[in-house]
C-alpha cells in the first residue's frame, strides 16, 4: 500500500473514531446536561443516569482512541493541536473528570447535598465538554493561526470567536436533543412523557442553531472554494434528517427521531472533515503553513502496522459494544426497588 | 518559574497521582474476579459477599484512575509537543493500541459487571469481571511498552532528513525486554498492593470483632497472595536491575551512588551526599554486592557516575548527565526496604494464622500496613523516571528540548493550580468513600447501601 493511500485511510479512520464518539458520547453528554432539569426525585435522577450507566465509559474511550490514533498516525497534528488548544483542552479534561467521577460517586452517599453537588457536576461537565468540542471543530474548519513551524500562535480567546461559539452552541443543542431522544427510548412512565416535552422545545433551538451554523460556515470557512456552493449530498441529508426528526418527535416516535438526529450528527461531522481534507490543521496565517495528511503523518511502515491492528480490532470492539446495548435494551423504571445504584 | 519547570512539575504530579490509584485497580480486579469465580463454583455466600465488598472498594478506586488517565494521554501533546513530534512515529502506536485493545475492553465489561448482576446470565457476569481485570492489566502492558521505549529505545532508525527516530521493527517495540520487565514488576506490585489493602481493612474488622469470619478468610487469601506477589516483585526487580546495568548505566550508578567505576563494585548501604546531591561526603559500603546485583557475579566492573558523565560528554556533547541522585538513591532504598518488609510481614501473618488472629492484640496496628505498598510503588516510579533524567528518551532527546514552545507561564500556572485543586478534591472524595465503605463492612455492600449512613460498624475498643 502506498504512503498516500495509508494517509487518506488514516484520515478516514480518525474521522470514523470522532464520528463514533459524537454519536455515542453525544447522547451521554445530552443525558448529563438534562439530568438535574429532568429528574425531580432522587430515583428519577438515578434512572436517568442508569440509562447510560453501563455504557458511558466505553463511549468515552472513543475519544481516547481518537486521541491515540491521531498521535500514532499524524503526530504533527496531535502535537500542534494539543499544545495549541492547551487551555481549551485543559478545560475539557476538567469537564470530563468532574463528570466521570460523579457517575460513580453520586449515589455512594445518602446526603442530599452530596448528591445534588455531583448531579450538577455531571450537568456542568457534560455541557462544558460538548461546548468545547463544538468550538474546537468549528475552529479546525475555520482555520487557526499556525506559523511556518507548525506552531499555534493564538490563545484561548482566539478560539472563542463568533464562529467557534456558534459551533459550540449548536453542538450543545444537538447533543441535548440526541440525549432526549435516547432517554425517550430508555425510560418509561411519567419520565418518558417529560423527556418528550423537553425534546420538542430543544428541537427548535437545535434547528435554528443548525441553520445559523450552515450560513456562517459559508462565511467563515472555505467550504465554498473547497466543496462548491452545492456541498454534495452528505451535509444536505444531514440537515434534512434534522428537520424531519421534528415530525417524529411530535408523534413521540423516539426510535425514528433518534435515528434521524444521529444521521444529522454523523453527517454534519463528516462534512467538517470534508471541509478540512486533506488538511488537518488549517493555517489562517498562510495556507502553505497548513498541516496536511501528507506533512503531518507517520511513516508508511507505522501506518501499515497500525492499519492491520485497527482493521482487526475495531470490528471486535464494535461487536461487543453493540452487544452491550442489546443486553441492556430494557426500559428503566424510576423505582427504588428495581434500580441498580 | 519557566514553562519547562512548571511542565515538569505538572507531569510529575499528575503521573504520581494517577499511579496512586492504578496499581490497586490492577491487583484488586484479580481478587474480585477470583472471589466471584469461587462463588460461582461453590455457591458459598461468603464468596459472594467478598466479591461485592471488595468490588465496591475496587470501583471507588477505579473511577479516579480512569478520569486521571485521560489527562495522561492528552498531556504528551499538550505540554510536550516537541517530544510528540520527535517520537510520534513510534510512541503513538502503543498508546493507540492501549486504547483500542485495553481501554474499550476494561470499560465496556466493567459496565456490564456493575449493572449486569441479575440482568445478564451469571456466566456472562462472571466473564465480565475477568475481562475487565484482563483489560486493565493489558492497558498497563501497552503503556509500559511505551515507557520502556523511552528508557531503552528499540526497533527504529534515525531519519537522515529530520533526525527523528522512525519505527522499522514493531515486533522489537512490542517485545522490548524493558517494557515487559516493567509490566511484570507492575502487575505483581499491583497484586501486592491489593493484598495489603485487603490485609489492612480485614485486620481493622477482625480487631473490632465485626464479621470476623468473613474478614479472616479475606485476610488469609490476601496474606498468601501478598507473599507470592512480594517475592515475585523482588525477583522481577532484580532482573530489572541487571537489565538497567546494561541499558541505562547512569541510572544504575545513581541508584548505587557509585561515583567511580569499580571492579568488583561495592554496594552502598548508606551514602551521605553534599547539598547538591552530587558529591559523596561519607559512605558505608559492602564489597562486591553491586556487581552481584548488576551482573550476577561478584567480580564484574560497574561503571561509576563520573566515568559515564565523561563518556556521555564525549558522545552527546557537554551537559550534565547525572540525575538528581538524592531522589534516585533514596527512592530505590525506600522501595526495596518496604518491599522486603512486605514480604516479611506476609510471612508473619501466615504464621500467625496458625493460631487465632482474632485474639491477637497487635491486630489493631495492622491497618497501617496499607501505606506500605503506596510508598514502594511511588518511590519505584520516582527511581525509574528520575533516573532517566536529563533524557526524555534515553540517548535521543533531552527533557529540556521536549516541552511545547508555545506555552506561557500563565498557561502553566492556570493548569497546574487547576489540577492541584481538582485532584485534591478527588482525593478527598475518594478517601472519604473508601474509608466509609471499608468500615461499613460486607452487609452494606450487599444491599448496595443506597441510604447507608456514613457510620462505623462494630464497636470501638
Amino acid at each position: 500500500m502506498s504512503h498516500e493511500f495509508l494517509q487518506v485511510l488514516w484520515f478516514i479512520l480518525i474521522a470514523v473514531l470522532w464520528v463514533g464518539f459524537y454519536f455515542l458520547e453525544g447522547f451521554d453528554f445530552g443525558v448529563g446536561m438534562l439530568l438535574p432539569f429532568l429528574g425531580k426525585k432522587d430515583e428519577e435522577r438515578r434512572a436517568i443516569i442508569n440509562a447510560i450507566g453501563a455504557t458511558w465509559d466505553g463511549n468515552e474511550v472513543w475519544l481516547l482512541t481518537a486521541g491515540g490514533a491521531t498521535f500514532a498516525a499524524f503526530p504533527q497534528w496531535y502535537a500542534t493541536m494539543f499544545s495549541g488548544f492547551y487551555l481549551a483542552l485543559f478545560l475539557l479534561l476538567v469537564a470530563l473528570i468532574i463528570r466521570g467521577i460523579s457517575f460513580e460517586y453520586r449515589s455512594k452517599d445518602a446526603n442530599p447535598a452530596w448528591r445534588t453537588l455531583f448531579d450538577w457536576m455531571i450537568a456542568v461537565g457534560s455541557f462544558l465538554a460538548a461546548l468545547l468540542l463544538g468550538v474546537a471543530f468549528a475552529n479546525l474548519a475555520e482555520g487557526v493561526p499556525i506559523n511556518a513551524k507548525m506552531m499555534y500562535t493564538g490563545n484561548l480567546f482566539t478560539l472563542l470567536n463568533p464562529y467557534g461559539l456558534i459551533g459550540g452552541l449548536t453542538t450543545v443543542s444537538i447533543f441535548l436533543l440526541h440525549g432526549a431522544n435516547f432517554l425517550g427510548l430508555k425510560l418509561d412512565g411519567e419520565l418518558r412523557e417529560r423527556v418528550n416535552g423537553f425534546a420538542k422545545k430543544i428541537y427548535f433551538a437545535a434547528v435554528v442553531l443548525s441553520l445559523i451554523l450552515l450560513v456562517t460556515t459559508y462565511i467563515f470557512t472555505d467550504i465554498y472554494a473547497h466543496l462548491g456552493f452545492n456541498p454534495g449530498i452528505i451535509p444536505v441529508v444531514g440537515l434534512i434528517a434534522l428537520l424531519v426528526s421534528g415530525y417524529f418527535i411530535n408523534r413521540k416516535q423516539e426510535g425514528w427521531a433518534f435515528i434521524l438526529v444521529a444521521v444529522n450528527i454523523v453527517f454534519t461531522l463528516v462534512t467538517f472533515f470534508m471541509i478540512m481534507f486533506p488538511r488537518v490543521m488549517i493555517s489562517s496565517i498562510d495556507p502553505s503553513y497548513s498541516l496536511t495528511i501528507y506533512n503531518a503523518s507517520s511513516s508508511a511502515y507505522t501506518l501499515s502496522v497500525m492499519s492491520i491492528i485497527a482493521l482487526v480490532f475495531v470490528p471486535i470492539v464494535l461487536i461487543y459494544q453493540g452487544w452491550t446495548y442489546y443486553m441492556f435494551r430494557k426500559r428503566i423504571t424510576a423505582k427504588k426497588e428495581t434500580l441498580v445504584y | 518559574m519557566d514553562p519547562l519547570t512548571l511542565s515538569r512539575w505538572q507531569f510529575a504530579l499528575t503521573t504520581v497521582y494517577h499511579f496512586l490509584f492504578v496499581p490497586l485497580t490492577l491487583g484488586l480486579g484479580w481478587f474480585v474476579a477470583f472471589m466471584q469465580t469461587r462463588y460461582y463454583q461453590t455457591k458459598d455466600e461468603t464468596f459472594h459477599k467478598m466479591a461485592k465488598f471488595w468490588g465496591k472498594l475496587f470501583l471507588i478506586n477505579f473511577a479516579i484512575g480512569v478520569v486521571t488517565g485521560i489527562v495522561q494521554e492528552f498531556q504528551f501533546g499538550m505540554n510536550w509537543s516537541e517530544y510528540s513530534r520527535f517520537v510520534g512515529d513510534i510512541f503513538g502506536a502503543p498508546l493507540a493500541i492501549e486504547a483500542l485493545l485495553a481501554f474499550f475492553m476494561e470499560s465496556t465489561f466493567l459496565g456490564i459487571w456493575i449493572f449486569g448482576e441479575g440482568k445478564v446470565p451469571e456466566k456472562v457476569h462472571l466473564a465480565a469481571i475477568w475481562l475487565a481485570a484482563i483489560g486493565s492489566n493489558l492497558s498497563a502492558l501497552w503503556i509500559l511498552l511505551a515507557n520502556g521505549w523511552m528508557q531503552h529505545p528499540v526497533g527504529y532508525v534515525i531519519d537522515p532528513t529530520t533526525g527523528r527516530p522512525m519505527l522499522n521493527d514493531f515486533f522489537a517495540l512490542a517485545t522490548n525486554p524493558k517494557g515487559w520487565l516493567f509490566f511484570g514488576h507492575t502487575v505483581v506490585a499491583g497484586l501486592a498492593m491489593a493484598s495489603f489493602v485487603i490485609l489492612g481493612v480485614s485486620a481493622y474488622h477482625i480487631a473490632h470483632k465485626s464479621n470476623v469470619d468473613f474478614f479472616k478468610r479475606s485476610f488469609q487469601i490476601a496474606a498468601i497472595v501478598g507473599l507470592v506477589a512480594a517475592v515475585l516483585v523482588v525477583i522481577d526487580g532484580d532482573a530489572q536491575g541487571k537489565y538497567t546495568y546494561q541499558t541505562q548505566p547512569m541510572k544504575m550508578a545513581s541508584i548505587e551512588a557509585l561515583w567511580n567505576t569499580e571492579q568488583p563494585a561495592s554496594f552502598s548501604i548508606l551514602t551521605i551526599g553534599d547539598l547538591s546531591g552530587k558529591k559523596e561526603v561519607w559512605a558505608l559500603t559492602v564489597p562486591d554486592v553491586t556487581s552481584l546485583l548488576a551482573c550476577n557475579n561478584l567480580s564484574c566492573a560497574v561503571q561509576g557516575v563520573n566515568d559515564i558523565q565523561a563518556q556521555y560528554t564525549q558522545q552527546y556533547g557537554p551537559a550534565d548527565y547525572v540525575p538528581l541522585m538524592v531522589f534516585v538513591y533514596w527512592g530505590f532504598r525506600f522501595m526495596v526496604l518496604v518491599g522486603f518488609l512486605m514480604a516479611l510481614l506476609a510471612i508473619l501473618f501466615l504464621i500467625a494464622m496458625r493460631g487465632d488472629i482474632a485474639k491477637a492484640k497487635w491486630m489493631k496496628w495492622v491497618p497501617w500496613v496499607i501505606v506500605l505498598p503506596y510508598i514502594a510503588t511511588t518511590s519505584g516510579w520516582l527511581v525509574t523516571e528520575m533516573g532517566r533524567q536529563p533524557w526524555i528518551v534515553q540517548g535521543l532527546l533531552k527533557v529540556q528540548d521536549a516541552v511545547s514552545p508555545n506555552l506561557t507561564t500563565v498557561d502553566l500556572l492556570i493548569s497546574l493550580i487547576g489540577y492541584v485543586l481538582v485532584y485534591g478534591a478527588l482525593a478527598s472524595a475518594d478517601f472519604y468513600l473508601m474509608k466509609k465503605y471499608a468500615l461499613l463492612g460486607p452487609d452494606a455492600a450487599m444491599t448496595e447501601s443506597v441510604d447507608a449512613a456514613p457510620s462505623v460498624v462494630g464497636g470501638q475498643d
